[in-house]
């Protein structure tokens, strides 16, 4: 079988807007007509809704928590990227496009990752006039700052939430839609299935999360924006009820998944403190614009430090390893995720970790607070400032820059970063792979499509700091818009899509049976929780940073084991026909199970080591990725048969006309 | 730590609820309240008792779906903390906590701890937009600069979470703090200019019909918000009221 990525002929800058420009249209009077369904309301999924409705379609938008305003989009804190270059350094569409490759470790698709940067400038430009208060400077016009993996600031921001500012920007836009009625919204709602007629999609089994209540709804198409699936590892950055069980039921209709393996794993999280924990809560990657990070140079001062003995402020200047700056000289602590993550593991296994576990390393405030400081009493004025004026007023700077982020630290591990380096390490956090899409954003399944941090298709193996608000509000606003036409011009004449149809009453049928299957268990094991969290230890353990082939075999097995035992032992309380919030985690994870297994199985198949997937076998004698080009240049799409265990490897072939593969080097 | 717990209990919208009574030991300082709250329902279920239902997402402090009345304070005793955020480290062994829903006219509760925030929604979608389309054909971003000072003051506006907590801390349960976060923000931006006038209007007009009460200068609201929105919002709302109110010719 070949994928058609359906990738426009032409020069790869004109290539979306030749391909615009033909594309086929759907008349105002024609989308009147035509329903459309949306799964998700974060930055894809909300301003998709918004944007299908502004255009005329019926929209009917999803979204499992009590308001769209709470999908997980809301808590990015760092920024989003634009090629704006308005520092004036040197920044473009194809800077962006190049940075982008190249810190995706060449596994991305070169049109679709060129049209993200060709958008890119439109997207501030549409939240600015959607009233988002981005950061500004002191003559009016919008800050940057520079993130992980490029050399430019091109990051707009609005203090550490900017996720919250982009998301509330495309939730009001989505609200204008409802009250217009354009949009009709369906809270506290999960979907539970793609219906499938004729081979396309053709609508969704939805339970109303409140009542229980099963729930039909058919659509001439469906948007899948349902985000990304990190917490199979139970323990991430992601909300409590992130999932990946849309995406994994449109899997199991015919939809290809795609690079299931790619995990970021984010070096700046605060670490895991005890067995109660139950997310993991990350540190904005802007921090490392400031922060240094280290460990000692002494296995024994770090013995000493992690027995309490000793202070991190105690130790001097050179008894501390920056490794990074150390291993990475041009990019130093700015390197991309994936370095830094790998290089924070490398310190803690040989023994130079810094809190009571082992696994923590510091991040340094205290020459940036002195750097800052110096400016201030410069600008201030004051001649011969104390050290601790300096340090008084460089606070001031920190603080205004990363308040938030300080504060929520501090409530947290309960100890002041500002006078104390911050301890963290790298924690679960977004996954590169998702939903296969072609160039329209469409699944294999005609009618279906994937957006957002739900498809793979922007980011390779590994995503940059900053690009995931960009991916989602481009595909959203500015790809979706276009490109679902292309497919829906021939539904004009479908008419309204019957619920009665046989396929509704199969799907429906199932989704009964398997909400019965989990109420009626045995029951004489644990919680829903207790076998998720079993879930995160295998994966984290064997299918995490690094990766080894044993390990992955391994984990395969014990997932099966662990499948076995929850659907026969697990503990679901409650019934269906009311709110049951162990019900919906119980649905949750068995999704999660089968895609565990298939993450394994596609960091099995991938003997190389990419981005955010490492491993062992394959690194160089200094220990940094070893990529193999001539044999894995592919994406991984997976489709199902049955069952995860019997999945088929797809091999999409990876051209790459405009950019030269080279050793990924930050050094 | 051991604790005592006193529980809101409440089947759903239409039965009639009640505290109920548990017993939690060995609690770890370092565990956040909604960490305890998974504890305990861990315990229960282990029992084959009904767990308690409370909203929460992304537990760290920034989507708003976090409630709950602990001791009698939206959020717990911590300021500008969420409940998400609050940590077991404020308690003290022995101690008796008392949680109980956000409790409004206008927020029906819907299971146990879990309220129906559906009016902020509604209030949002009666004008808490500027009416752009999302083509992204608008003016460069830096074609309008500004006042650094604007946008600060618009973006601490803005970075109200929705969570409830100002309506469940004022003894008339006003929504006038959220309402004002958002028709602060807006009218403070050059983009939101345009439509001030019949956003405040309207977003009001949606605030009395969803039956909050009136605002009475009690302040509770932005001492209990967790995002600490100031009260100078409710203020300037009241100025774009008038003024709207004045100039209307509705």
């Amino acid at each position: 079988m070949i994928l058609d990525s359906k990738i426009p002929e032409g020069p790869l800058e004109r290539k979306w807007q030749n391909h615009k420009a033909n594309i086929r249209l759907v008349n105002p009077a024609n989308k009147r007509n035509i329903d459309v369904i949306v799964v998700g309301t974060g930055l894809a999924g909300a301003s998709a809704a918004a944007s299908l409705g502004e255009m005329g379609y019926n929209v009917k938008a999803f979204c499992f928590q009590d308001s769209p305003r709470r999908a997980h989009s809301i808590a990015a804190q760092g920024g989003i990227n634009a090629a704006k270059n308005y520092q004036n350094d040197g920044d473009s569409v194809y800077r962006l496009f190049y940075d982008t490759i190249k810190g995706g470790d060449y596994r991305s698709r070169e049109a679709n990752v060129y049209r993200l940067a060709e958008v890119s400038a439109n997207i501030i430009d549409q939240a600015v006039a959607q009233g988002v208060p981005f950061a500004r400077e002191y003559g009016g016009n919008l800050d940057n700052r520079s993130f992980g993996g490029v050399q430019v600031s091109r990051t707009f921001y609005a203090k550490g939430q900017t996720g919250q500012q982009l998301l509330l920007g495309a939730y009001s836009a989505l609200s204008r839609q409802i009250a217009k009625g354009k949009v009709k919204m369906y809270n506290r709602h999960e979907m539970l299935d793609i219906v499938m007629v004729d081979d396309k999609a053709r609508g969704i089994i939805a339970r109303n999360l409140v009542t229980g209540e099963i729930q039909r709804h058919g659509a001439h198409a469906v948007v899948l924006a349902s985000g990304g699936y990190g917490n199979v590892f139970f323990l991430s950055t992601n909300a409590m009820g992130s999932n990946g069980s849309a995406a994994w039921k449109a899997h199991k209709k015919g939809a290809h998944f795609a690079n299931p393996c790619f995990t970021q794993i984010h070096p700046t999280c605060i670490p895991v403190s005890g067995d109660h924990q139950s997310k993991l809560t990350l540190m904005s990657e802007s921090l490392r614009n400031d922060g240094r990070i280290w460990v000692p140079k002494d296995r024994k001062d770090a013995e000493a430090i992690r027995a309490g003995k000793l202070k991190p402020t105690d130790l001097p200047e050179e008894k501390r390893d920056y490794y990074l700056e150390r291993r990475y000289p041009s990019f130093g602590n700015l390197v991309p995720r994936d370095v830094a993550s790998r290089a924070a593991k490398e310190r803690c296994d040989e023994g130079y970790g810094v809190n009571a576990t082992g696994e923590a390393v510091y991040l340094d405030f205290a020459d940036a607070i002195m750097r800052y400081g110096r400016t201030e009493a410069n600008v201030q004025g004051i001649d011969n400032p104390s050290e601790e004026k300096i340090k008084e007023l460089g606070t001031k700077v920190v603080e205004a820059k990363y308040g938030n982020l300080f504060a929520m630290y501090e409530k947290i591990v309960d100890d002041n970063p500002y006078q104390t380096p911050m301890m963290i390490y790298p924690a679960v956090h977004y996954t590169m792979g998702g939903i296969w899409v072609d160039y329209n954003l469409m699944t294999s399944v005609p009618g279906l499509f994937a957006l957002g941090e739900a498809n793979f298709s922007d980011h390779g193996a590994n995503r940059l700091g900053a690009s995931a608000l960009m991916q989602g509000l481009a595909d959203g606003y500015f790809v979706i818009p276009y490109t679902i036409g292309e497919y829906l011009a021939d539904e004009i004449r479908t008419g309204e899509i019957d619920t009665n149809h046989e396929a509704f009453e199969a799907s429906e049928k199932e989704v009964r049976e398997t909400i019965d299957k989990l109420l009626n268990t045995e029951g004489n094991g644990k919680s829903v929780d207790y076998y998720h969290k079993q879930l995160g230890r295998i994966m984290w353990d064997k299918c995490g940073m690094a990766r080894n082939a044993q390990g992955l075999q391994e984990a395969i097995k014990d997932i099966e084991a662990l499948r076995k035992e929850f659907w026969q032992n697990v503990r679901v309380p409650g019934g269906a026909n009311e709110m049951n919030p162990e019900l919906d985690k119980a649905m949750r994870v068995a999704d999660f199970m089968e895609l565990g297994q298939l993450m394994c199985m596609d960091a099995l198949e991938r003997e190389e080591s990419c981005g955010g997937h490492f491993r062992e076998e394959f690194q160089t004698e200094e220990g940094e990725a070893l990529r193999r080009d001539e044999e894995f240049a592919f994406v991984s799409a997976w489709k199902y048969n049955g069952d995860p265990g019997k999945a088929e490897l797809i091999k999409e072939d990876l051209v790459f006309e405009n950019v030269e593969l080279k050793t990924r080097s930050y050094k | 730590m051991d604790l005592k717990l006193k529980i809101w209990r409440q089947a759903n919208q239409n039965s009639k609820g009640e505290l109920k009574d548990y017993n939690i030991k060995n609690v770890s300082a370092d565990s956040s309240f909604l960490e305890m709250m998974d504890q305990l329902n861990e315990e229960l279920i282990e029992k084959g008792e009904d767990p308690v239902v409370f909203d929460h997402d992304c537990r760290e402090g920034i989507c708003g779906m976090c409630s709950l009345h602990i001791n009698g304070e939206p959020h717990g005793p911590e300021n500008a903390t969420t409940t998400c955020q609050l940590h077991m480290r404020k308690f003290k062994d022995g101690d008796t906590i008392f949680i109980e829903p956000w409790r409004a006219r206008a927020f029906p509760v819907v299971k146990d701890l879990s309220v129906d925030r559906g009016a902020f929604d509604r209030i949002i979608q009666s004008g808490g937009y500027v009416s752009v389309n999302t083509s992204g054909n608008t003016l460069d971003a830096n074609a309008l600069p500004v006042p650094k000072a604007d946008a600060d003051e618009a973006f601490n506006a803005a970075t109200c979470i929705g969570c409830g907590a100002c309506v469940a801390a004022c003894p008339n349960a006003s929504a006038m703090l959220f309402v004002s976060a958002k028709v602060s923000q807006l009218s403070l931006l050059p983009q939101g200019k345009v439509e001030a006038k019949d956003r405040v209007l309207n977003m009001v007009n949606q605030m009395d019909l969803e039956g909050f009460g009136n605002c009475s200068n009690v302040g509770a609201c932005a001492e209990e918000c967790p995002k600490e929105i100031s009260l100078e919002n409710i203020a300037r709302m009241n100025r774009e009221y008038l003024g709207a109110s004045l100039a209307s010719s509705k």
